[in-house]
């Protein structure tokens, strides 16, 4: 039964906690991590630190994509259940425009290092090259990062509009607006996510090709996403917000997505697997046969099992999703084996083309550590300062209430 | 004939969450409530205990999952060992698709047909059946029934208890 639900007013960061503090912190992290990696990418190991580099934002960027998606989904299905949750994914989508500068040193430093596309040729490569050219490329990435960017500030500003209008009128008007928006932002979303990867991760082995691959970027993605804002969620409520507006039920919801993503990702990875393995032709299995040597078949072979069995068999019960500290751990794991993800995607083609090119090998190197401290430390000094800057919650929100009285069944 | 018990008849759905309150509070074990539709937390106001479905399920998925996997190397590389596009005969990445479905099938009739078997289906007859109020139970009426073969049954008691909870009728049921 529902009772009448007092909206919450534990609604800002509370200027002693560890939240206000988060944009001071992250932007040393991003001072130290960004600084020591492009540093170096001006020194001798220029491409292992744009190798790195990468990662890292391919890493970090897939949480602040996979709001986008969240976000845009939750508006057009018109999500009730979802709405105390909604402004931690909203605002990690709106870190999107940092992406755009971030994005800088990949397209403007990194280039020839990353993409062998950009310098050597041959029969295949000479066919694609109406796609694998520079002009076509930095154009293909600026729609990518400005669409996102447009995207994002629109539906986090309108989304904050709300919060201070009182009018229902005016409230209404400023929702259709999104939910008009949502509609065609989705269909952007879903092509340009799918492409980025085609384009800066695909690009890496420029004779290989999968078209599910796009797919499954989305997939771990979206279950980043969903992890992160679980584990952001339960520290805005440790730190003494939203107490009574997020309940285990909330968590539930969450859990349940990370669970069905967890299965969504190996359907996807497996589906990628079979056709490839069956199919059986040179330019397909390259991209497995880097992967099943050098020390890289141990992280192929481990991923099956510590990215689908463990968090299946883990994920799988209710009680566990209902359990905020046993979820933790859920959303904990998670997002490290994300790591694993995207560090098995992009790494194993380091070295593997130009002078001294080499059988790919696994080495993790201290640059791989900095990048990711570098990016995750911008990323979350935006994200901090904008959880700071405005409500922690989607508080005028007309349907708020239908959130707070949300129970499973 | 004996009396199967007790079928008490509400209005709305809210005093029909407040009587099951009571009536779990009082102890009963062997009853129910019967609403035209899902009342949201009726399960908590009824003290009921989470099914034991999604165990079955688990488990019976598990064991399918687990017999797929060693038929399929039974099937493929000492029954019928035949050598398809070059592939070894123990090919994981080929028992893939089986082998997950079988998990799916086995999770999904085990979730099918353990719902029927925990509710006690296919039953063709229930004396609530022989009540003419209790026809509405599937348009506009809400009802309770205490079953007499609930441990702590008395007919007079459990009436007092039903017409105190708001009930606009009570009678009885011929098994």
């Amino acid at each position: 039964m529902s009772h009448h639900i007092e909206k919450p007013t534990d609604i800002t960061v509370p200027p002693t906690s560890l939240w206000a503090k988060l944009p001071m912190i992250g932007g040393a992290l991003a001072v130290v991590g960004l600084g020591a990696t492009l540093g170096s990418a001006f020194g001798h190991d220029k491409a292992r630190a744009m190798f790195s580099y990468l990662f890292a934002y391919e890493l970090v960027l897939s949480i602040a994509l996979g709001s986008l998606g969240f976000v845009l989904i939750q508006h057009l299905v018109r999500a009730g259940w979802s709405i105390t949750v909604r402004r931690v994914a909203e605002t990690a989508m709106a870190t999107l425009p940092l992406f755009l500068v971030l994005w800088i040193p990949i397209g403007l430093l990194g280039l020839h290092e990353l993409y062998p596309w950009t310098h050597e040729t041959d029969e295949i490569l000479e066919r694609k090259r109406w796609f694998l050219s520079n002009g076509f490329f930095f154009g293909r990435a600026g729609l990518y990062l400005v669409g996102w960017s447009v995207l994002a500030i629109f539906l986090y500003r309108s989304s904050v509009k709300i919060d201070s209008l009182t009018d229902m009128g005016e409230k209404k008007k400023v929702i259709h607006l999104i939910w008009k928006v949502s509609a065609a932002g989705i269909f952007f979303y879903a092509l340009t996510q799918s492409f980025q990867a085609i384009d800066w991760l695909m690009g890496l082995t420029p004779h290989w090709y999968s078209t599910i691959f796009g797919l499954y970027y989305f997939a771990g993605s979206i279950l980043a996403m969903y992890a992160f804002v679980s584990l952001a969620t339960m520290a805005l409520q440790r730190a003494g917000m939203i107490k009574k507006a997020v309940t285990a039920e909330h968590y539930h919801d969450l859990g349940k997505f990370t669970f069905g993503h967890t299965v969504f990702w190996a359907y996807i990875a497996v589906s990628q697997l079979i056709i490839i393995w069956f199919g059986n032709i040179p330019e397909e299995t390259e991209y497995y046969m880097a992967r099943m040597g050098g020390g890289w078949e141990i992280v192929s072979y481990a991923l099956p099992v510590t990215n689908f069995f463990i968090p299946f068999l883990y994920l799988v019960s209710r009680h566990v999703k209902r359990h905020r500290t046993a979820f933790a751990v859920g959303c904990i794991y998670t997002l490290v084996m994300r790591v694993v993800d995207v560090y098995w995607l992009v790494l194993p083609s380091y070295g593997a083309h130009g002078e001294g090119a080499h059988e790919p090998h696994l080495a993790v190197h201290w640059l791989d550590v900095a990048a990711v401290v570098g990016v995750a430390g911008a990323f979350l000094a935006v994200f901090g300062w904008l959880m700071n800057k405005n409500k922690v919650i989607a508080i005028g929100d007309p349907r708020l209430e239908e959130s707070l009285a949300h129970e499973n069944y | 004939m004996s009396s199967f018990g007790l079928l008490a008849e509400y209005e709305n759905p809210a005093q029909l969450y407040a009587a099951c309150e009571r009536v779990r509070d009082a102890g009963y074990t062997k009853w129910d409530a019967c609403s035209p539709f899902a009342v949201h937390g009726l399960d908590k106001a009824m003290g009921l205990k989470p099914s034991t479905l999604p165990w079955w399920v688990l488990g019976i998925a598990i064991s399918g999952s687990i017999f797929m996997f060693f038929f399929q190397i039974w099937a493929m590389v000492y029954a019928y060992p035949f050598i398809l596009a070059g592939k070894p005969l123990f090919s994981i990445p080929a028992y893939v698709p089986c082998w997950y479905e079988a998990t799916v099938l086995s999770a999904c009739l085990t979730a099918f047909f353990g719902n029927w078997a925990l509710n006690g289906l296919p039953r063709y007859h229930h004396p609530a059946f022989s009540s003419r109020s209790f026809a509405r139970v599937t348009d506009d009426k809400f009802f309770i029934m205490i079953e007499s073969r609930d441990p702590q049954f008395d007919a007079t008691a459990a009436e007092a208890l039903l017409k105190d909870t708001g009930a606009s009728s009570v009678e009885e049921l011929e098994d």
